[in-house]
């Protein structure tokens, strides 16, 4: 069976779970191999969660410069790849970082690109779901490699046992002359909750949030359902969150299960973001807030005293 | 100096959009086009770099005869002259293709020691081009800058994206994409809008930039969309009125999908 090469995704050796999403995918495709591009000693910690979900081989390219230089490396380790397995895919998750070594990779190798895909079936049939969710597209490459990304939350991740045969891959010596060179890098850590674009249930506030110190009434119904916080853009530009939590055309698209929208009026760029998520509900004091014509359950009135009740509804049928 | 800036005219947002169903294509005749916002702010850029020193700033455009409008904004707040790659056979192009364009277009102005782009499309949202032009150029990518410095043969910036922020510095020439936070684009000024009237604008197709026919455009590219549907409207469900007990409510109604 063809070799599918899926790019780990991973923060200084903490895997990203969208990477499990993707060999998930990669098996309708032939058989997975994760690439690990990092610094001496990330693939130790990650052999074990990517032998779990069917990873085969683990190319391991291991070096210092790893996080020295912008998507170069990566680049370069895949391109390489792709050159000594021909696969039929190359899996990249469709974060900012990895949409630029897919488009990078996809004109080094010259093979097409199916971007922000949501779906992928067995003929290398892919699925995008474009415009904020408007239209569901399906497109393929005409090249012997496609080159993916692949939009987190958009499978069930299945576990499968592989043998994760570990290999080791030299990266090429960077070009500085055409590489960017990296310093003071300071990752997000997400801290305690799932990450938005990764989380199965997003509660996110508007601006009838009213103010930062408020935010905590949705932190606090958000931790109660192990969920991520989102902002809608009214909410981040009046200081209330902070950017990276926005939701939206701006922001970040979400898919979760559950989107629980508190004081968010749900104007058409704030629901480009989220309203492919499988079910909404909304809190509004504005009986004719566009946010209910999407919302599958919604209740007009206080987010202040419904969203503290609902966390302690939460509460109750958890213990 | 010399700086191209990459702008690109795209439907509003606000209005709606959709695509064409002969060739699957963005229908770009049927929404309302605007400079997207983010290349104001890539054009801003460009006249910072200008008025702190010498540059000569290009804008740098692939699309249908309307992309005049876009030229004619960034012309207006302050740009000196523009390039038009106007050609049928570009219809439907994909991103790789579009990134081996820019690259030969940018070709046609010159020495250039910068490449200024957003860092994302409104309408495509493949959030790559400046890295994918970098590749074609072989020039570093120095993307989503919230903060750029150029001097002494060197470009660095502030990156910030939603996976964190860094510092990237490389030698010129560079491609740079700029992020939301850069700065404050200005607002063009009725001398300006005048000025912009007179400067050069060089229409040219991809004949002039030693380009096929069957290099570019829906033949040349390297993905094909094979179909194309509008999701089904979702429609509102359920909308009751607190009355003390909507947290309740909405508990009762979680249970009911499984989802507590």
């Amino acid at each position: 069976m063809a070799e599918v090469l899926v790019l780990v995704d991973h923060v200084d050796g903490e895997i990203k779970k969208n990477t499990y999403e993707m060999l998930t995918a990669a098996r309708r495709l032939g058989e997975p191999s994760a690439v690990v591009v990092g610094t001496p000693g990330t693939a130790a910690k990650l052999a074990e969660g990517l032998a779990a979900h069917g990873a085969e081989k683990v190319y391991v390219a291991e070096s210092d410069d790893a996080v020295n230089y912008l998507s170069t490396p990566q680049v370069d380790a895949l391109a390489a790849l792709v050159e000594r397995v021909s696969p039929p895919a190359v899996l990249i998750a469709a974060g900012a970082d990895g949409r630029e070594v897919a488009g990078r990779l996809a004109v080094r190798t010259n093979s097409g690109w199916l971007n922000d895909l949501v779906e992928i079936d067995g003929q290398r049939e892919g699925t995008h779901s474009i415009f904020g969710g408007a239209f569901t597209v399906q497109s393929r490459a005409t090249t012997d490699t496609a080159v993916i990304s692949w939009r987190a939350g958009s499978i069930e991740i299945e576990e499968q046992a592989g043998a994760g045969t570990q290999e080791n891959i030299d990266l090429p010596a960077i070009d500085e002359a055409t590489s960017g060179k990296v310093s003071n890098r300071a990752p997000i850590v997400g801290g305690d909750r799932p990450e938005l674009t990764e989380a199965n249930v997003v509660v996110a506030g508007g601006r009838g949030v009213g103010s930062a110190e408020n935010f905590n009434v949705v932190e606090t119904l958000a931790d109660s359902l192990h969920a991520a916080v989102g902002a809608s853009r009214a909410a981040v530009d009046s200081g209330y969150y902070p950017n990276q939590f926005q939701v939206g055309q701006t922001g970040k698209t979400v898919s979760p299960q559950l989107y629980i929208a508190l004081g968010i009026s749900g104007a058409i760029q704030h629901r480009a973001g989220m309203q492919t998520s499988k079910t909404i509900v909304a809190v509004n004091k504005d009986p004719e807030a566009p946010i209910f014509e999407i919302a599958d359950f919604g209740v007009v009135g206080d987010l202040f005293s419904i969203s503290p009740q609902l966390s302690e509804e939460v509460a109750k049928r958890s213990s | 100096m010399n700086i191209v800036v990459l702008i690109k005219q795209v439907p509003d947002t606000w209005s709606e959009r959709t695509l064409s169903d002969a060739d699957k294509t963005l229908d770009r005749a049927s929404s309302d086009a605007v400079l997207d916002e983010i290349n104001e702010r890539a054009v801003e850029e460009a006249l910072k770099i200008k008025e702190s020193g010498d540059a000569e700033v290009t804008v740098l455009t692939v699309g249908p005869d309307r992309a005049t409008d876009a030229i004619r904004k960034a012309l207006s707040m302050g740009a000196d002259k523009a390039v038009h790659v106007n050609d049928e056979a570009l219809h439907g192009s994909d991103a790789v293709t579009t990134a081996k364009v820019l690259a030969k277009a940018i070709g046609t102005v010159g020495d250039v020691d910068l490449v200024l782009a957003g860092n994302e499309a409104t309408d495509g949202r493949s959030g790559a081009m400046a890295a994918m032009l970098g590749e074609v150029l072989g020039w570093p990518s120095l993307t989503h800058a919230n903060a750029l410095t150029v001097e002494n043969g060197t470009a660095s910036v502030k990156r910030e994206t939603d996976e964190g922020t860094c510092d990237v510095t490389s030698a010129l020439p560079a491609v740079v994409s700029v992020g939301e936070k850069i700065n404050e684009p200005r607002y063009p000024s009725f001398k300006g809008i005048m000025a912009a009237k007179k400067k050069p604008v060089s229409a040219i197709g991809i004949a002039d930039l030693g380009l096929d026919a069957s290099e570019v455009g829906l033949a040349g590219s390297l993905s094909q969309v094979d179909s194309f549907a509008p999701r089904p409207p979702k429609s509102g469900g359920q909308k009751v009125e607190d009355e003390g007990d909507g947290g309740a409510k909405i508990a009762e109604f979680l249970v009911g999908q499984k989802l507590i």
